[in-house]
This record gives structure tokens, sequence and C-alpha cells, in this order.
């Protein structure tokens, strides 16, 4: 697992030099919560969405962070470098999920801070360690879901719409259990916190399966480019 | 009157295209077929 | 060996066959739907929609299956034959083609009798989900210039799809419980056929069987050719080479 760190610590590092995340797709994120806001003109309706609205604009901005995960590999044939150096191809997979995961969970809290800000969201203490949980669970399964596919496209041709076209029916899981989820961690009357639990379990199942079968699958992925 | 109309769709729909799919698969394999020799055509 | 290109296509006695007697049961379908078989007492004239239905919906999980089956076999086999691979993207071409069609005619079958073009049913949304994944798994194939990258990449992705689809489902499931519907709304599950209808069905499924592997061997065939005509294409460049040099150097000895 060290040399997962070490790739995951590199990609951060580049990011962190960049700013990318900061400068370019949190202000994206933050733009989509007004957009929504904006499009559904109606305070009500906006509170009751503000769960699935969050995750929605979550999904959306993954797209950019994990294009640019791999976009900075293969500017350079990086990846094969990449590769060659750590030895083993499901480190390397594990150091970007890392990475990634790091910056969408900081994107999870920002968008959470959106809602309760801009669309009145209230977060009752008995309900914050759900809404955490959900959060670390969600941007774990998008990290890997994510990753996964943007491996799958890296070096082709019209890869910065295939993956949208490949991820987003995927992720579908994940929104639906990280909005329920977030919906009953932000009080609604339909869902309880005992249900958020149970979709809690579901992201939980979700990240595993997609972190495991994407170690298996990122090594036949990247193998001898020829 | 509705019912007939979308009765006839699904079939049309569905037949057409399985056809236009036939033709157009048998009309480009018989032009690849003639590019290339028969040694490649295992199923012959 | 038989380098000549003689012009003999995809077609052998065996897809001649399939195919005649799928054009034949096909025709006793679609006679039996609209003329022999009575309207249901409960769905009225909108069964006969069923008849077209059920079998491309049967056809398009079966070849969804077979995808990702001989997609499984490809990885397993890439060094020695992409033929697996193959019949895995004829598969999925054909599948999405299907599973179009499904689509469209549930949906118009469920405006006829629910009402609604759509229901946010748990089968129903797999479906489209499915279709979705199927889009991009050929949109992927598409791009991929190198076959044995194709091969690889598109086995990965469908392999990938078999686990992500119950996944779907699954979440979808527990999702649309929240709504607590009556699962009544079902456009193929417990309508009651008997007698000539059933059998119609059934021979509609026969006949889209044999429809749909008439169309996968044709089209596996067609993908041999084509990766066949590169390789001509380079042995013949490089025939043309070796000519070249043979005569340059021979007449400069």
């Amino acid at each position: 697992m060290r040399r997962a760190f070490v790739v995951a610590k590199k990609d951060l590092m580049i990011e962190w030099r960049s700013r990318m995340l900061l400068v370019r797709v949190a202000p994206f994120a933050l733009l989509v919560l007004v957009l929504f806001a904006v499009a559904l003109d109606s305070e009500p309706l906006i509170l009751r969405a503000a769960a699935g609205l969050v995750w929605l604009a979550m999904l959306f901005s993954s797209l950019l962070v994990v294009q640019r995960a791999f976009a900075i590999e293969t500017d350079d044939a990086a990846l094969d470098g990449l590769l060659i150096a750590s030895g083993e191809p499901s480190q390397v997979f594990f150091g970007k999920i890392i990475a990634a995961f790091v910056q969408l969970l900081s994107l999870a809290v920002l968008l959470v801070a959106g809602a309760i800000v801009l669309y009145g969201a209230t977060v009752s203490a008995s309900n914050i360690v759900l809404l955490v949980t959900t959060m670390l669970t969600a941007s774990l399964g998008l990290a890997s879901v994510g990753t996964l596919y943007g491996a799958a496209v890296a070096n082709m041709n019209g890869k910065d719409s295939l993956l949208p076209l490949l991820a987003m029916p995927v992720a579908a899981p994940l929104l639906i259990g990280a909005s329920r989820a977030t919906e009953a961690a932000l009080g609604s009357q339909t869902i309880d916190a005992s249900a958020g639990w149970a979709w809690v379990a579901l992201l939980t199942v979700f990240a595993v399966v997609f972190v495991s079968a994407g170690a298996a699958a990122f090594g036949t992925l990247v193998e001898a480019e020829s | 009157m509705d019912d007939i109309g979308f009765i006839l769709t699904s079939w049309l729909l569905t037949l057409g295209s399985v056809a236009a799919l036939a033709f157009a698969t048998i009309r480009r394999a018989k032009r690849l077929a003639s590019q290339v020799p028969d040694s490649a055509k295992p199923w012959i | 060996m038989n380098t000549a290109a003689t012009g003999a296509g995809t077609a052998t006695t065996a897809t001649r066959l399939i195919g005649v007697a799928a054009l034949a049961i096909t025709a006793f379908v679609a006679v039996s739907a609209f003329w022999l078989t009575p309207a249901d007492a409960v769905q009225g004239e909108s069964v006969r929609i069923m008849y077209v239905h059920v079998p491309t919906a049967w056809v398009a999980y079966l070849a969804f299956v077979v995808t990702a089956i001989t997609s499984g076999l490809s990885l397993a086999r890439r060094h020695r034959t992409l033929g697996f691979d193959r019949v895995a993207g004829a598969s999925a071409e054909v599948g999405v083609l299907f599973m179009a069609m499904a689509l469209v005619t549930g949906s118009l079958w469920g405006r006829l009798t629910w009402g609604t073009f759509w229901q946010w049913d748990p089968r129903l949304t797999t479906t489209l989900f499915l279709f979705v994944t199927y889009v991009g798994y050929l949109a992927v194939r598409n791009i991929d210039t190198d076959p044995q990258r194709r091969a690889r990449r598109s086995a990965v992705l469908a392999l990938l799809a078999v686990l992500e689809i119950p996944l779907v489902h699954f979440s979808v499931v527990l999702w649309r419980s929240l709504h607590q519907e009556a699962s009544v709304l079902n456009p193929d599950g417990d309508v009651r056929l008997d007698g000539l209808m059933l059998f119609t069905l059934f021979a509609g499924v026969v006949a889209f069987s044999l429809i749909y592997v008439w169309l996968v061997l044709h089209r596996q065939r067609l993908a041999a050719l084509a990766d066949a005509r590169i390789t001509t294409g380079l042995d013949a460049a490089i025939a043309a080479r070796r000519a070249e040099a043979a005569s340059t150097s021979g007449a400069g000895a």
C-alpha cells in the first residue's frame, strides 16, 4: 500500500500546485447549485430537493476531477513510466483513487455547506454522523468509479464525451443512495435515519465492489498498450 | 383508433429496423468479401 | 491456400436455412398476431403488441448475456483469437437494436393499457440503464482502431456492466419501494395467455431468436472481413515493397 500512497501524494501535489480543484472545479460545483435554484425557482421545492441536487452537482463535478487525473498522465505518456516505476498496476489504481477521494470529499463538504447556506438545509446534531458517513462512502465510491472508467477511456479520441456516457449510468446507484441518505440526514419527512443507514450500507457495498473490481480491471486495461 | 396505430407502429418499426440492419449487413459484407481472399473466410 | 477473392460472402448453408426458418415463423407470428388470435379480455387489442414486444425484450437480454460471456472468454483467450471478441461486438450491436425496440414497443403498449408512456418501475428503469450501457460499449468499440486493444477494452467494460446492472436494479428496487407502488404495472408479467395466444408468443420468441442468430453470425463474419481487409492491405503493401526491392537490386547487380 505504500506505493499507492506515493502515487496519491504525487497526484495531490500536482493538484495542489495547479490549484485546479480550488480555482475551477469548486466554483463550477457551486455554480451548479446556483443554477439549480435559478432553474427550479421555488424555495420550498429546492429545500426538499436539496439532497439530490447536492449529489447531482457532485456527479458532474467528479467528471472534471477524474478527467484531470488521467490527463496529467497521458500528456507525456507518463502513465507508462508510472506503471514501470511502481511495479504493480493495482497500486497505481489505489493511489489514484485516494487522490480522487480526497478531492471529491472536499467537494462534498463544500456542496453540503452550499446547500445549508443557499438552500436553507439544516442538519441536526444527531444526524451529523449519518451525514459524514454518507459523504465518506459516496466520495469513495465515486472516486473508484471515476478512476476506473477514466482509465478505460484514457488515450482515446473523444474520451471527454465517453467518460460521462460510461460512468454516469454506473454511478446511478450511488446517486440514489447518497441522495436518500443525505435526505434522511437533513431531516426529511419521508425517510428516517435508520433508512438512511440502509442506504449507507448500499453505498459501502458499491464502494467495495468498485474498488476491488477496479483493481482487477485496471491491470488488464493498462497492460502493454501496443 | 389510437390502438391500431400504435400496434402497427410497433410491428413495422421492429420488423423494419431488423430488415434494415440485415440489408445493411449483407451489402457491406458483399463489398468487403470481394476485397478479401477466401483464405481469410474460415466459415466457407 | 486459396488466396483468390471469389467474392463469396458471409452467407453459408447454415445461415440460409436459419434465415428461411426465421422468415417463415415470423410471417406466421405476424398473421397470428393480427388475425388468428382474439383480443385479450383485459387488455383488448393492445395485447397484439405483446407478440412483438416480449420476443424483442427476450432477445435483448439474451444478447447482453452472450456479450458478457464471450467477453469473458475473449479476455481468457486474448493471445490466441479475436473470435470471441467479434461475437461479443456483434451480439451487442444486435442487442442494442432489439433493446431499443423493446423499450419503444413497451412504451406504446403501456400508453394503450395504462395510459402512460413510461413507468419508473425497477424493470423498465434497469432496462433503460442497460440500453445506455450498451450504447456506451458500442461507442468505445467504434473508436478503437487496434483490434487487440479494442477487444481488451470492451471486454473489461462488458464484464463491469455485468457487475453494474444488478447494482442498478437493486438500488432502483429499493428506491421505488419508498414510493410504495403496486407492482401491478408490469408489462410482461401476469397476463394470462393460453392456447393460440401463448403459442404465438412462443413462436415469436423462437422466430426472433433465429433472427438474432442470423444477424450475429453475419455481423461477426463481417467484422472478421473488416479485420482481414486491414491485414490483406498490409500484406499487399509488403509484397509490393518486396517486388520493388527485388527489381531494383536485380537491375543494379
